[in-house]
């Protein structure tokens, strides 16, 4: 049984771990707040461009823009996946998830592959799994903005273009309430139209100034949004599991408390009524 | 039949209404929509967008991007997009300053030149936008 002095201290560190998981919660929901926000006020623009870009699906697939080139991919090509964590842990498994989910991917693909990071948990992860990684960059933030995520945007595309990479994915953590999130892998590029709903052909819409230099600026735009959008995603996931987890967690050191308390005044009961049956059997000897 | 606009930029959306009319800085000048308007995308260049509005008028600084018009619907997808009574003059004036200094420096500092200039682009359009905002007021038409 431990001592008395030993269970106070244990008592008083979950108490303290629970003030720190607690805080995390309140934090943690209140830029989930924010990232819920921005990720809806974001969607719009997104589903936009996507319309624009299936109304045109007739131009698209008789242009030769380099974005939507679709390489052989039977012989040897090259993928680039970019894949998107958080910066800090303590988010619970949402990381993990995230890494597995790419991982998986990986595995069941194999081929001349590389990785591009968002977040240091990613980083860490494919170090470990012994992946190369093309490029790295650490997290955007509390709120990332459209600026904050053309450099990676640039990157791809430009690799892409270059022919350093054949296709490029993207793997995060889709949000989709508080409570769930869902690892999701989507083609960056090449560039593939959706469906068209809108019933006017791409070939009626006139261009202005032509076809070819509105496709040059829509197309990386297009790639860029995309981007933009998972990052979105993936803070809003972050926050959302980290609220999840930090929940988890107080419950527990709340649990732990009272567990600790009870045994704490067991050993104390113990303590006395063997002190009484001394005092008591010693006043017998006398 | 009305013409329903949305104004998208990619952290928002700015606007969704029914209007009357609207003139839209493209890319090779300015262009005034009306329903029934033929399919036509087009890239926006940097300038004022008007919209008219049963005898009112609203306009918004726009900064690049694309337009989609259909015959019933137009879309703006501009990467910004500040409503005139909501820009703030002091601050663009600061912007502008801003740029400014980035432009006389960067010869020999290595500034970003063509993002200052843009920056500085910005800035002047801001202010035109909200000067004659706050000059005319919120105008009507007869």
């Amino acid at each position: 049984m431990p001592s008395q002095r030993e269970i106070r201290r244990r008592i008083g560190s979950a108490r303290n771990i629970k003030q720190i998981t607690r805080a995390m919660q309140f934090v943690a929901a209140s830029k989930l707040r924010r990232a819920q926000e921005s990720t809806l006020a974001a969607r719009p623009y997104r589903e936009k461009l996507d319309e624009v870009i299936a109304d045109l699906a007739a131009v698209l697939s008789g242009s030769d823009h380099p974005l939507l080139a679709s390489r052989d991919l039977a012989g040897s090509h090259s993928r680039l996946i970019v894949i998107l964590t958080s910066d800090r842990g303590l988010a619970g498994a949402l990381n993990t998830n995230v890494v597995r989910y790419a991982s998986r991917e990986i595995i069941d693909h194999p081929g001349e592959l590389k990785v591009a990071t968002v977040g240091r948990k990613g980083r860490d992860a494919m170090r470990r799994i012994g992946l190369p990684i093309a490029a790295h960059f650490e997290g955007f933030g509390d709120r990332p903005s459209f600026a904050d995520t053309l450099p990676l945007a640039r990157l791809v595309t430009d690799d892409f273009v270059a022919g350093t990479y054949d296709r490029v994915d993207v793997v995060y953590s889709r949000f989709i309430s508080t409570l769930t999130q869902q690892p999701v892998l989507e083609q960056l590029l090449p560039v593939v139209p959706s469906e068209d709903t809108h019933g006017i052909p791409g070939n009626q819409f006139l261009f202005e100034p032509n076809p070819g230099e509105f496709l040059r600026a829509l197309l990386p735009r297009y790639v860029a949004t995309r981007l933009f959008q998972a990052v979105l995603e993936a803070k809003a996931s972050e926050e959302s599991s980290r609220m999840v987890a930090m929940k988890n967690a107080t419950e527990n050191a709340e649990e732990l408390i009272d567990d600790l308390t009870l045994s704490y005044n067991k050993v104390r009961q113990a303590n006395i009524t063997r002190e009484m049956v001394e005092i008591a059997s010693g006043a017998q000897a006398r | 039949m009305p013409l329903h606009l949305e104004i998208v930029t990619p952290e928002r959306m700015a606007y969704s209404d029914d209007v009357d009319m609207v003139l839209v800085p493209g890319i090779e000048g300015e262009m005034g929509i009306l329903p029934h308007h033929t399919p036509l995308v087009s890239l926006l260049g940097l300038g004022e967008l008007k919209i008219r509005k049963g005898g009112q008028e609203e306009s918004f600084a726009i900064v690049g991007g694309f337009l989609q018009v259909r015959p019933d619907k137009v879309v703006v997808m501009a990467e910004t997009a500040s409503l005139a009574s909501e820009i703030d003059l002091e601050r663009a004036q600061e912007a502008r300053r801003e740029a400014q200094r980035a432009l006389e420096s960067g010869f020999h500092e290595g500034v970003d030149l063509a993002s200052a200039r843009a920056a500085m682009q910005q800035a002047l359009l801001h202010i035109r936008v909200a000067e004659r905002h706050r000059r005319e007021g919120p105008r009507s038409r007869g």
